[in-house]
């Protein structure tokens, strides 16, 4: 059969949703948040709920993400995503509302905002893109950095009797009784791909059952920062990111 | 029953990160030698073993992956 007679209408089983818009990502090649928008707007297509969502995006390399998704947003100052989110759910209570952060927003400068909006349990999502690095400032040592790994700030490897532990974020929430869901998920391979779109998906739902609060985090890569190619970044996530990491549901009720 | 599928490939959003082609169980699909307008390597359907699993545009993290045809022959 040759490619023409297979390119109809009938034959088609994928195709780019309507929601990304056509601007060009500025992301690097690779880069983990490119997969996450894309699952983000497809379980909004998937859910009908696009006039209905309201996306908090970050500061970091996410904060165009309102470029991307074509949805309404509103962007936070660092580390205030879930304040802001708290104000728009309390505001719209019918609405979706989501924050988007990274673990320079989330894990540093707007930890007390994360723990004391998952603590009140505010009916929202948070999705946490955990890539052991500040991506966007060069690579800098951020609080999930692993020990021992090399960043712009630790030449030498992260040291704890330095630099501390690294936190963990996803199990830290758990513990608290406003969260209804907490899960880690990944984005490199089309089996994790589709394992964290349900996730993604199972959260949006809850932020409408008055259940509590919901937080993905998505372990993910960061090429440049850690100077790896994109396949070769992919990898040592798996060798490293998740043996610290573990992937899976933490939290489910 | 064998099952041939193609995809359609937007070479100038395509930033040759490689993802897809270590993601196609069937090889089809090869960084090229020549740049787009970026100066990336783009991805290029390389062979006729492609059966439309869609496992490339799942992972593609630029979208460029536009859509995927797949039939039974």
């Amino acid at each position: 059969m040759e490619r023409e007679d297979l390119i109809k209408e009938e034959n088609l089983v994928y195709s780019k949703t309507p929601l990304l818009t056509d601007t060009v990502m500025h992301y690097c090649p690779g880069c983990t948040h490119g997969v996450v928008h894309k699952m983000i707007a497809e379980v909004i297509e998937d859910m009908g709920i696009q006039e209905k969502t309201i996306g908090i995006s970050p500061v970091g390399c996410a904060v165009f993400a309102y470029n991307y998704i074509d949805i309404d947003w509103q962007q936070a100052a660092h580390g205030r995503a879930p304040a802001l989110a708290t104000a728009v759910k309390r505001l719209n209570p019918y609405k979706y509302v989501f924050t988007y952060q990274g673990d320079g927003d989330l894990a540093s400068i707007g930890t007390a905002e994360v723990i004391h909006a998952c603590n009140r349990g505010e009916n929202i999502v948070i999705i946490f893109i955990n890539n052991a690095i500040y991506g966007m400032t060069g690579g800098q040592m951020a609080p999930t950095t692993l020990l021992g790994q090399i960043t712009s700030t630790t030449p030498y490897g992260r040291r704890s009797d330095l630099n501390g532990f690294p936190l963990k974020m996803t199990e830290i929430v758990a513990k608290l009784d406003g969260t209804c869901y907490v899960t880690r998920q990944s984005a490199h391979t089309p089996q994790a791909v589709r394992k964290c779109k349900k996730a993604i998906r199972k959260a949006f739902e809850n932020s409408m059952l008055n259940k509590g609060t919901s937080f993905v985090e998505i372990v993910s890569t960061c090429n440049s920062g850690w100077k790896l190619t994109p396949v070769k970044a992919n990898k040592w996530m798996e060798e490293n990111m998740f043996p610290f990491y573990p992937l899976g549901d933490v939290k489910d009720r | 029953m064998a099952v041939k599928g193609t995809v359609i490939i937007d070479r100038q959003i395509c930033k040759g990160c490689g993802i897809c082609v270590i993601n196609c169980p069937s090889k089809a699909l090869a960084l090229s030698r020549e740049v787009n307008g970026k100066g990336y390597n783009y991805v290029y359907i390389a062979n006729d073993n492609c059966t439309g699993c869609t496992n490339c545009a799942v992972v593609c993290p630029d979208s460029a992956i536009v859509k995927v045809y797949r039939s039974r022959i």
